[in-house]
């Protein structure tokens, strides 16, 4: 009998079918920006896992003889062609471009995993609880947000130095008030419908109801804020690296490889523009695929 | 509307005591202030002396209300670097930092607005394609390389403006550019889609079936409560603006709170880290405590629902 109940009443609850996932990839596949930004970000993803492959020449082996700042398409000793030219220590600009992809996703996607992961778990038991433990922990968001976020990391990273475990767990730690602030909301309007109540009312526990059925239906917003936040952490990997705190050389970054431009600017104009290039094409495509994502799965997102 | 005021004013005393905490800990992430705040040459004996002299023995809650006394009375003790008073340096530096906050928020709303209604008003035309594609790109594009890449085109090739240095209004033009574009993108989508939002709407409608010609709709009675997000969103964006400020001022040597901060970090001189840290955050506070109090104005469904 009670079994029956149970079946009856989580009928009406939403769940991630399979047909459910066609239905959305379809309706993806025909919003061709965000196509595109998802071909851009897998492509940026395939050229730094296959750096090594991809790579023309060691990005990090210098030459100090007659290699030194030479423009794009510059033609070695060797014959050897080095399409974007070099740099300041005669190293192939386009070999750094190329490995300059992987501190950059790298840092994006385990930042954006710790943050989302904080963030989620601080939405659901602030939403779900309410009350005292949501004031608090608001209150800890508002504080958070008050930060100019760059100043506060690099002041925590000069005390604690740079290094990419540094960079990661700092911007993770400090960026989990969007996914927060996007879940709570969500938890909010769901803890109300009559899935959740008949859930409760069958004697579910809270930790139950939260995992089983709140979790999986505040997913949607969290993915987005997920992807639109990943372009956020590059920018900011990029301008650590910019100022000297990021990723330290000889490993190229594109921030760093920024910093050496701005040198050199008067000079060599290529050194600052291709590795910002390479920032804005990776950093466009995470946003067009992320405003897709966001369109398609929920337009009155306000994200 | 008293209670909301009482509660907002709260709020953020509450939060800003939490800056100040966090502010604290920055010297104290690593376990040893003294050794974060020393030069790595002194001797275990300077050291120890040292800590003495500074209270780092003491217990944990102690040094921090020492530390929180100190900030109420603007001392955060003195630079390493320039054996001045840490606060007085950054307080001298903030008109720099509002001077140009200040123009890059002037600059994103003059920019933005417009564009967002236009955007909206004539959907799917060339005008909105062209506003969309540059809000886009100005959300992607990276500060630091855009402030480069306008000294490099405007300031090296074409000598038109100043690279670097505070003076007059050709000063100002490429680091305000640099830091409002940003913004300038980010309202200009948000106006458009809140824009796009209100003309759906039944009211809209109605003015539009009894014959109120298309102009006067929109200015008295979309732009009204299209205004209310954008008005959040100022205050929120002023905490982007100057935490923007830091690579902004670095890159074009603008003498504000941004450079000066990135100089202390270099230079291990965290009394004045410090003082910028909660001076930035205590002015993103009290700016979006008097956002709030305008907008309860302009929509007072917030007053009760706060």
């Amino acid at each position: 009998m009670s079994v029956d109940a149970r079946a009856i009443a989580l009928a009406d609850e939403p769940r991630a079918e399979r047909a459910e996932w066609l239905v959305f990839l379809r309706r993806l596949s025909t919003r061709r920006t965000a196509l595109f930004g998802l071909a851009v970000v897998v492509l940026v993803v395939i050229t730094a896992v296959a750096a090594p492959v991809l790579s023309p020449f060691d990005p990090i082996e210098q030459d100090l003889g007659d290699l030194r700042l030479k423009a794009p398409g510059f033609r070695d000793a060797a014959g050897r062609l080095h399409p974007l030219g070099t740099d300041h220590l005669g190293r192939d600009l386009l070999a750094r471009v190329i490995y300059g992809a992987r501190p950059a996703l790298m840092v994006g996607f385990a930042a954006v995993v710790i943050s989302g992961v904080i963030g989620m778990m601080t939405g659901l038991v602030s939403g779900y609880f309410g009350g005292r433990v949501d004031d608090v922990l608001m209150r800890l968001a508002d504080i958070q947000l008050a930060f100019p976020f760059i100043l506060l990391a690099i002041a925590v990273i000069g005390v604690l130095g740079p290094s990419l475990k540094t960079i990661i767990a700092v911007i993770g730690v400090s960026s989990w008030v969007v996914y927060a602030r996007i879940v709570r909301s969500a938890v909010l309007s769901l803890r109300e419908r009559e899935f959740v109540q008949a859930a409760l009312a069958l004697g579910s526990g809270d930790g139950r109801v939260l995992i089983r059925h709140i979790l999986p239906n505040a997913l949607t917003p969290w993915l987005v804020v997920a992807t639109l936040d990943m372009a956020r952490v590059i920018v900011i990997e990029s301008a650590l690296s910019f100022l000297g705190l990021g990723v330290q050389p000889p490993t190229p970054t594109w921030g760093g490889m920024l910093a050496d431009g701005r040198v050199y600017i008067s000079t060599a104009w290529w050194l600052a523009t291709f590795p910002g290039l390479a920032i804005l094409v990776t950093v466009l495509g995470i946003n067009l695929f992320g405003d897709g994502l966001r369109d398609t799965l929920d337009p009155r997102l306000k994200v | 509307m008293r209670t909301f005021l009482l509660r907002r004013l709260w709020q953020s005393l509450v939060v800003l005591l939490g800056v100040s905490f966090v502010v604290f800990l920055i010297l104290h992430l690593t376990g040893d202030p003294a050794l974060v705040l020393l030069s790595p040459e002194a001797t275990p004996e300077d050291v120890r002396r040292f800590r003495e002299a500074m209270g780092f023995n003491d217990p944990f809650i102690v040094q921090y209300w020492r530390f929180l006394a100190g900030a109420l009375r603007g001392d955060f003790g003195q630079s390493v670097r320039h054996g001045e008073p840490a606060f007085g340096l950054v307080v001298e530096r903030m008109p720099a930092t509002f001077e140009l906050a200040g123009a890059a928020l002037l600059l994103a709303l003059v920019l933005s607005i417009p564009a967002g209604i236009v955007s909206a008003v004539r959907r799917n035309t060339a005008l909105d394609y062209v506003s969309t594609v540059i809000a886009l790109l100005g959300q992607s594009m990276p500060t630091f390389w855009l402030g480069i890449m306008l000294i490099l085109l405007l300031s090296v090739q074409l000598q038109l403006l100043p690279s670097s240095g505070r003076g007059g209004l050709e000063h100002l033009i490429l680091p305000a550019v640099t830091l409002g574009l940003f913004t300038t993108a980010r309202i200009t989508r948000l106006t458009r889609s809140g824009m796009l939002e209100v003309l759906n709407q039944d009211y809209i409608r109605t003015a539009r079936a009894k014959g109120v010609s298309d102009p006067p709709v929109v200015w008295k009675h979309a732009l009204k409560n299209a205004a209310i997000p954008i008005v959040t969103i100022v205050g929120i964006e002023l905490g982007t603006l100057l935490g923007g400020s830091v690579i902004t001022e670095t890159i074009f040597a603008w003498p504000g709170v941004g450079r000066l901060s990135v100089q202390a970090i270099y230079n291990r001189d965290y009394p004045v880290v410090q003082a910028s840290v909660f001076l930035l955050a205590t002015t993103f506070v009290v700016v979006n405590l008097l956002v709030d109090l305008i907008y309860t104005y302009l929509d007072p469904r917030i007053r009760l629902t706060r």
